[in-house]
C-alpha cells in the first residue's frame, strides 16, 4: 500500500503532484468522519501538537484546534501576547521548550517568511506551516483544492482566476503553485502595484482588467483587502479599488458564466473585495471552504505523525 | 515454493454459502434486522456476497456496508510512514441492529477489536456477530468469530493470502512463506 513519506507541511512548493492527491483523498475520507455521530477518531491518541501563533488568526487556529481534537490529539496553543515572546524569548527558544515537553508536532503561524523551514530544520517534532509572512499558506491552498475537487471532481483544466492584492498575499502563492502543479490555468487580477511580475515566472496569466478575469472562468478566488498589512503607497484610495476591482452582482451579471464559482479564504471584507450579496448567494463556496479546512487540516495531522518524533521512523 | 494452496475457487463459493446458510439460520427471525459490514480490503467484498446469498434463500436484501479501520489501529505509532485510508460506508443506522461483522481472515483479533471501536462510535447495534473465511488461530486479543468458514491454525511465520475475483482476479486462499503484517 502506498505511504506518505514528508515529515513537514512547509509549503505547496514543496509537494509532489501525487502527495497533493494523496492529502486531498485522506481529507475526504476525514470529512465523512465529521458527518458521523461521533464525530471524533482516536488515532492520534498520545500525540502533543502545540499551535503557534504569532500573528492574530480565529479562523486557521480554530480550524486546526477542531481537527486536531476530532483525532483525539492533545492540545497546546502559544500565542504572542500571552507568551515569553513578549518578555524576549526567540522562536527557536519557544520551539525547544515545547520539544523539551515532549511535543511531537508544531503548527506555526508567523509573519517572517521560512520560519517553519527554519524551525523545521532546528527541532524534531513534525512542523506544519500555517502562513508565513506573504510564504506560503498551504493547508489554505489545499482546502480550496479540495473544495474545487469536489465541485468539479477534476483540478487539470480548471479556469481560476485570483483576484486582489496577490503581492501581500501567501494565499494566491500557495493556491496558484497548487493549482499550476493540478494542470489548472490561472489568471491573477489586480491593480499593477498589486501583482509583481515574478509570478509570471511561474506560467500564469497576469491581468490589471476585471473583466478579463470573470469572462468564461470557472472559478473567481476573491482574496481579501488586507487593510493592516497595507502600505498607503500600494493603493491610492480604497473607493478606488472598489470601483474598478470589487467583485459585486452586476460585475457577474454582466461578465460571468452563469456557473461561475465564487471563493474565498475570509475572512470577507463585505462591500471590498466582494459584495454582500455574492458573498451570500448562490455561486458561493466559502462556507465549503471553512468545512474542507478541518478535513484538510485532519488529513495533514494523519499523514505527517507517521513520520514525526513518536512515529518510530525518522 | 512451500507455499499450501488451503482453498480453490469453489472450496472458497462453498465456505461463503455455509457462512451464508449459518447467519440465516441463527438469524431466522430477524433476517429483516441484520445489516452485513465488512472489513476493508477484501471483507467488504464478502459481506456483498453473503448478502446475494441471503437474498437468493430469503428473499431479503440485508443493507451491506464496509468499514476501513486504519484510524482505529493499535499500532499507528509503531508503523512509521502513514497507510492511505479507504472510505467507511455504513448503509444504515446501525441502532438496534444485528449487526455480522465480516473480515476474510482471522488472527491476531486486533484488526476486529479495531472495528468495533469504530462500529460503536456509528451508533448501538442490538448485537454484533463476527463472520470470518479463514480462522488461522494466533489470537492476542479474547475475540471469537460466531461463523467460521474453515478453521486452520497456521504458524506465524507464515501468511495467509486470500484471493478474490472483484478484487484480485483470481479466487482461492494459500498459506504462503512470507512475513505475516505487510500492509
Amino acid at each position: 500500500m502506498e505511504r506518505f513519506k514528508q515529515k513537514h507541511l512547509l509549503g505547496i512548493e514543496e509537494l509532489s503532484r501525487d502527495e497533493i492527491d494523496s492529502i486531498l483523498d485522506t481529507a475526504i475520507i476525514m470529512k465523512s468522519v465529521l458527518e458521523r455521530r461521533i464525530k471524533k477518531v482516536p488515532t492520534l491518541r498520545g500525540i502533543t501538537v502545540a499551535n503557534l501563533f504569532f500573528e492574530p488568526s480565529t479562523r486557521t487556529l480554530n480550524s486546526f484546534l477542531i481537527a486536531e481534537r476530532r483525532l483525539s490529539a492533545d492540545t497546546i496553543n502559544v500565542s504572542k501576547s500571552f507568551s515569553s515572546v513578549l518578555k524576549g524569548e526567540t522562536l527557536l527558544d519557544t520551539a525547544r521548550n515545547l520539544e523539551a515537553m515532549r511535543v511531537d508536532m508544531v503548527v506555526i503561524r508567523h509573519s517572517v517568511p521560512c520560519s517553519p523551514h527554519y524551525l523545521a530544520e532546528r527541532i524534531s517534532a513534525s512542523v506544519i506551516n500555517a502562513g508565513d509572512g506573504a510564504h506560503e499558506h498551504p493547508t489554505q491552498a489545499l482546502l480550496d483544492m479540495l473544495t474545487l475537487r469536489e465541485r468539479f471532481g477534476n483540478i487539470e483544466g480548471l479556469k481560476v482566476s485570483i483576484i486582489g492584492d496577490i503581492l501581500h498575499s501567501r494565499v494566491a502563492r500557495s493556491l496558484t503553485i497548487g493549482l499550476l502543479k493540478k494542470g489548472a490555468d490561472v489568471i491573477l487580477c489586480g491593480p499593477p502595484t498589486f501583482l509583481p511580475e515574478w509570478f509570471e515566472d511561474y506560467g500564469v496569466k497576469i491581468t490589471y482588467n476585471l473583466k478579463d478575469a470573470i469572462v468564461d472562468r470557472d472559478v473567481i478566488y476573491v482574496l481579501r483587502i488586507q487593510r493592516e498589512r497595507q502600505d498607503a503607497a500600494f493603493l491610492p484610495s480604497l473607493r478606488e479599488y472598489i470601483r474598478y476591482y470589487s467583485v459585486n452582482r452586476d460585475v457577474l451579471n454582466r461578465y460571468a458564466r452563469k456557473d461561475v464559482i465564487i471563493m474565498h479564504p475570509g475572512p470577507v471584507n463585505r462591500g471590498v473585495e466582494l459584495a454582500p450579496d455574492v458573498a451570500d448567494g448562490p455561486w458561493s463556496l466559502i462556507l465549503h471552504q471553512v468545512t474542507n479546512g478541518i478535513a484538510v487540516r485532519m488529513a495533514i495531522l494523519y499523514l505527517l505523525s507517521g513520520i514525526g518524533s513518536s512515529g518510530g521512523v525518522e | 515454493m512451500g507455499n499450501k494452496k488451503l482453498l480453490d475457487r469453489d472450496g472458497v463459493r462453498e465456505l461463503i454459502g455455509s457462512l451464508a446458510s449459518d447467519i440465516i439460520n441463527r438469524n431466522r427471525k430477524n433476517i429483516k434486522n441484520i445489516c452485513i459490514i465488512g472489513i476493508r480490503n477484501r471483507g467488504d467484498i464478502l459481506a456483498e456476497r453473503l448478502a446475494k446469498y441471503i437474498y437468493k434463500e430469503t428473499g431479503i436484501k440485508p443493507p451491506v456496508g464496509a468499514i476501513d479501520i486504519t484510524l482505529y489501529r493499535d499500532d499507528l505509532t509503531t508503523i512509521g510512514p502513514r497507510p492511505l485510508i479507504g472510505p467507511s460506508e455504513i448503509p444504515c443506522s446501525i441502532d438496534n441492529r444485528i449487526v455480522i461483522l465480516v473480515d476474510d481472515v482471522l488472527y491476531t483479533g486486533r484488526t476486529v477489536r479495531a472495528a468495533l471501536d469504530e462500529l460503536v462510535d456509528f451508533g448501538r447495534p442490538l448485537r454484533i456477530e463476527l463472520a470470518v473465511l479463514v480462522d488461522r488461530g494466533g489470537r492476542e486479543l479474547p475475540i471469537c468469530p460466531d461463523y467460521v468458514g474453515i478453521k486452520e491454525d497456521v504458524d506465524k511465520s507464515l501468511n495467509v493470502a486470500v484471493y478474490l475475483e472483484e478484487l484480485d482476479g483470481e479466487e482461492g486462499v494459500i498459506v504462503k512463506k512470507e512475513e505475516y503484517g505487510k500492509v
